[in-house]
């Protein structure tokens, strides 16, 4: 089926001055393919965390209901998106090019998320003291591996946040840096996601 | 939180004592003392030659997709020898081992090798083949060729594309450590469950099993974005999407399978860790652990990754048959649908490789049909090349022989992946050396594929003939070779030998094994041939014109060979399909750009080498529990983002006059020579 016309006079062989691919573009494209991957590893981990959440996996050690607190787990979620609100009104900053807006946005979301940060701490270290940690069930690793490992991404964040925090005023609004704003925006975003499919399948209907 | 473990350990050494080192093993000791000599031998000539600073400059250090392309290919071929000394021990362990009365050597009761080192020599095979050969071929293929066949003059990402080479050298440098320093995992290529748990391997083993592959699979995932962004964003002017040649389509859709399914692989060993490290209870046999959990993960990832592996085959086939048929590829657009039917199904087929889970009729039947459906698209595909042959004007070079010899290995595999996939026969058959010839029959014709590919584009990319006579010789001798070794072994899965054994308690078997010997002997005659094939043709060097073959109808035939730095001149404007073809046909394909004009290129960074040495020692530290070397690694790799994301290095520019005068002699552009130092861009030259 191929219908490739013959070459005429204004057939080009070459393209001079192509300017190729907008860097932006590019990796943002890249970062989006960067969050699939990371959803297929948190989709495995809720599958994994779905076939150990039985009373057979908990091992006559404690289940859901004795595990999880949902009302603890909604001030995290309110704090979770809180920080992607603030991010977020820092990145409409970013479009007038006011520096201190973006990085007043940026601190405010790293409060939040260390507001989050402590509470998951707090939840996580009180089911330790009671002697239900990992080790204790299968059920309780899921648990603990699910929860650990959104922590370690939002901890991530935080890092990337102070990163942004010293090359705005430093590096000014290059295309790199607005690059990494704008991805940071996004896997901030996407973590909260994550964080509100683990506040429904595991605080809300666990509690029940 | 640390878990209790067996031995001793320390502080500063973790569980590292010298009865780590395993200086009473002859075979060990031998094995080390010829990597040994051959280490210095290398080192030797590179400080002799004075070329350490040419290999930091322009290998080491480099972002060229060619140079990281052919490294990845380098480190595939040496696993590929070091999987295959595994193999060749184990037919001979087989060969040896036979009834009671069976000598044994070297401290073991039958053969040469005592079980538990037998054990280690068959993980290890499994995982070098397919995550340190094959995985690091083909992405070396892909990483040479598809962005010259788009267009392109470099990856989306550069710098990030050798970040992935040096994670995935750092994990085969922690396969082949283990060798010397404790032991290898003892529980199968797939990490047989409960068998890699704490209790019941309580070594180092499996720690480095597991690491490796982590860090490896980084690697992949990375390349598998950089390839996948390459492809839709960095296109030539006017090749849209079904002008991709056929290569790159099957690039694109085993990419799509990689960032899919490594993630997968990487929680199946992820939890596993949490097991062995942090006492966690996901695949253990007690207290609430799920041992189907790990075999189900694994094989969700473990299935694509078949296919991750044979797509890139068929393109290479795809683009090999019509090149020596002079017809264009017959049925395109039903083979790109094709690539992406397999792609898709091959996510819905895992559950085949353990039918005998009992998970019941329904559940084994919707995976038995949905296996057999991969059959369709396959189908289409080899009848596509079979029209592409029908009354073309066919030429045999190597590549095309390979090709062909590629279909039937496809045939054998296919059809017998058929039985396979009914579970009635599976039942009598599972875990039979039936299935291990099944699914050989496929690695291999990957593996004709890789040769295929590799004398298709060597003399593209080095400029310099690859001997033909040689490379016929090698062709024959593996084909040969491969013929006898598992005939014989689907024989022998009739008659019931089941796998993985060190000790052949049938004596009736013992003609088929010594045939599958022999086979093993003629491999080794073939590698010699390679080993020919490659001094021959590097001592003539025999230069190449741009389309070394004549026929080639794909854009990377377009630009010189050997293949200038920055890949083209002037971009190209696509216009047809085979784009190359098209211009040959309208006596347009010695046509030059009119003027120059100035490129811009990235410079070279040594953070990616340093992450991924920092990898290693992250891995190692995590291995023997060495937790400041682990800590370490850990903080030096964040630091070492943080510092790359400081760089302000706008790359360099090559003038129009340079470019003009390395396209007059192209031997100053081509992957050997060497580049003068480039003055980075300064920020006011870049505005």
């Amino acid at each position: 089926m191929s219908t490739d016309a013959p070459p005429t006079d204004a057939t080009k062989l070459f393209h001079p001055h192509f300017a190729g691919h907008d860097q932006i573009s590019a990796r943002t494209l890249g970062f989006w393919l960067y969050m699939l991957s990371d959803a297929l590893i948190f989709t495995a981990l809720f599958a994994a965390y779905a076939v150990l959440n039985n009373p057979m996996s908990a091992a006559g050690g404690p289940i859901a209901p004795q595990v999880v607190n949902p009302v603890e787990g909604l001030w995290q979620t309110y704090a979770v998106l809180g920080s992607v609100a603030t991010y977020s009104l820092g990145t409409v900053a970013l479009k007038s090019g006011n520096k201190a807006g973006v990085m007043l946005g940026i601190i405010l979301s790293i409060v939040l998320a260390l507001v989050f940060l402590g509470f998951e701490t707090h939840d996580l270290l009180g089911l330790l003291a009671k002697g239900d940690g990992p080790a204790r069930s299968g059920y309780l690793s899921a648990f603990f591996i699910l929860i650990a490992t959104h922590g370690l991404h939002m901890v991530f964040g935080i890092i990337w946040m102070l990163v942004m925090l010293v090359q705005i005023p430093t590096m000014g609004f290059t295309a790199n840096v607005v690059a990494r704003l704008i991805n940071l925006r996004m896997f901030w975003q996407f973590q909260a996601t994550i964080w509100v499919l683990v506040y429904i399948y595991v605080y809300m209907i666990g509690a029940y | 939180m640390q878990v209790a473990i067996q031995g001793p350990w320390s502080p500063l050494f973790g569980r590292l004592t010298l009865a780590s080192i395993p200086y009473h093993t002859p075979i060990l000791i031998a094995t080390f003392a010829g990597v040994a000599v051959i280490g210095l031998v290398i080192v030797g000539a590179v400080l002799y030659y004075n070329k350490l600073g040419y290999l930091w400059r322009e290998w080491i250090t480099t972002v060229d997709h060619k140079k990281i392309g052919v490294m990845y290919i380098i480190l595939g071929l040496v696993m590929l020898v070091r999987g295959f000394a595994d193999g060749l021990m184990i037919r001979t362990q087989q060969a040896m081992a036979i009834g009671p009365n069976s000598p044994g050597i070297l401290g073991a009761q039958h053969g040469f090798l005592p079980p538990f080192h037998f054990d280690q020599i068959y993980s290890a095979h499994g995982t070098v083949m397919i995550l340190f050969a094959a995985t690091p071929i083909l992405t070396g293929l892909t990483n040479v060729i598809v962005p010259l066949q788009i267009g392109a003059r470099d990856m989306a990402f550069p710098y990030m594309n050798a970040l992935s080479l040096w994670l995935t050298t750092a994990g085969a440098i922690l396969v082949m450590l283990s060798l010397f320093v404790g032991d290898f995992s003892a529980a199968g290529w797939v990490g047989l469950i409960p068998l890699t748990e704490l209790p019941y391997s309580p070594g180092v083993g499996v720690d480095y099993w597991m690491w490796a592959i982590q860090i490896s699979s980084i690697g992949t995932t990375l390349n598998a974005i950089n390839m996948i962004v390459t492809i839709i964003k960095m296109r030539a002017p006017g090749m849209s999407w079904f002008r991709l040649p056929v290569f790159t389509w099957t690039t694109l859709s085993t990419n799509i399978i990689g960032l899919t399914a490594f993630p997968v692989l990487g929680v199946a060993l992820g939890l596993l860790g949490a097991d062995r490290y942090l006492g966690a209870h996901f695949y253990t046999a007690g207290l609430g652990g799920n041992l189907m959990l790990y075999t189900n993960l694994f094989w969700i990832w473990g299935h694509p990754e078949v296919y991750f592996l044979v797509l890139p085959a068929f393109g290479i086939f795809s683009e090999i048959i019509p090149t020596f048929s002079e017809k264009p590829l017959f049925g395109y657009t039903t083979m790109v649908a094709a690539t992406f039917a397999i792609a898709g199904i091959s996510w819905a087929v895992w559950l085949h490789h353990f039918f005998t889970m009992a998970a019941g009729p329904d559940v084994n039947g919707f995976f038995s049909i949905a296996t057999m459906l991969v059959g369709i698209p396959t189908g289409v595909k080899v009848f596509n090349w079979m029209f592409t042959l029908y009354r073309g004007r066919l030429t045999f070079a190597t590549p095309m022989l390979w090709s062909l010899a590629g279909l039937f290995l496809l045939l054998a595999g296919g059809i017998t992946g058929m039985m396979l996939a009914i579970p009635a026969i599976n039942y009598s058959v599972h875990d039979s050396v039936f299935v291990i010839a099944h699914f050989h029959c496929m690695v291999l014709l990957i593996g004709a594929a890789m040769f295929a590919a590799v004398s298709y584009w060597f003399p593209k990319v080095f400029g310099i003939q690859l001997d033909e006579r040689n490379g016929l010789m090698f062709f024959w001798t593996f084909i040969a070779a491969t013929g006898i070794v598992f005939i014989a072994m689907f024989a022998l899965g009739f008659e019931g030998e089941t796998r993985r054994l060190a000790y052949i308690y049938d004596p009736a078997w013992r003609p088929m094994l010594w045939t599958e010997e022999a086979g093993m002997m003629l491999y080794i005659v073939s590698i010699g041939y390679f080993a020919r094939m490659l001094y021959v043709s590097l001592r003539d060097r025999i230069p190449v014109p741009a389309d070394p073959w004549g026929t080639s109808r794909t854009l990377e035939f377009l630009t010189h060979s050997p293949v200038p730095f920055y890949n083209f001149a002037v971009t190209p404007q696509v216009n047809a399909r085979d784009e190359l073809a098209w211009r040959r046909d309208h006596g347009l394909e010695k046509t030059q750009p009119d003027a120059f004009e100035v490129i811009h290129m990235p410079c070279n960074s040594a953070i990616p080498f340093i992450i991924g040495m920092l990898a290693m020692a992250f891995g190692f530290g995590l291995i023997w529990r060495i937790w400041w070397m682990f800590g370490a690694a850990l903080l030096g790799i964040v630091i070492a983002v943080i510092i790359r994301s400081f760089d302000k290095n706008l790359g360099y520019e090559i003038q129009p006059e340079e470019v003009a005068a390395m396209e007059r002699n192209l031997a100053t552009a081509g992957i050997i020579a060497e580049q003068p130092a480039r003055k980075p861009l300064t920020e006011a030259e870049a505005h």
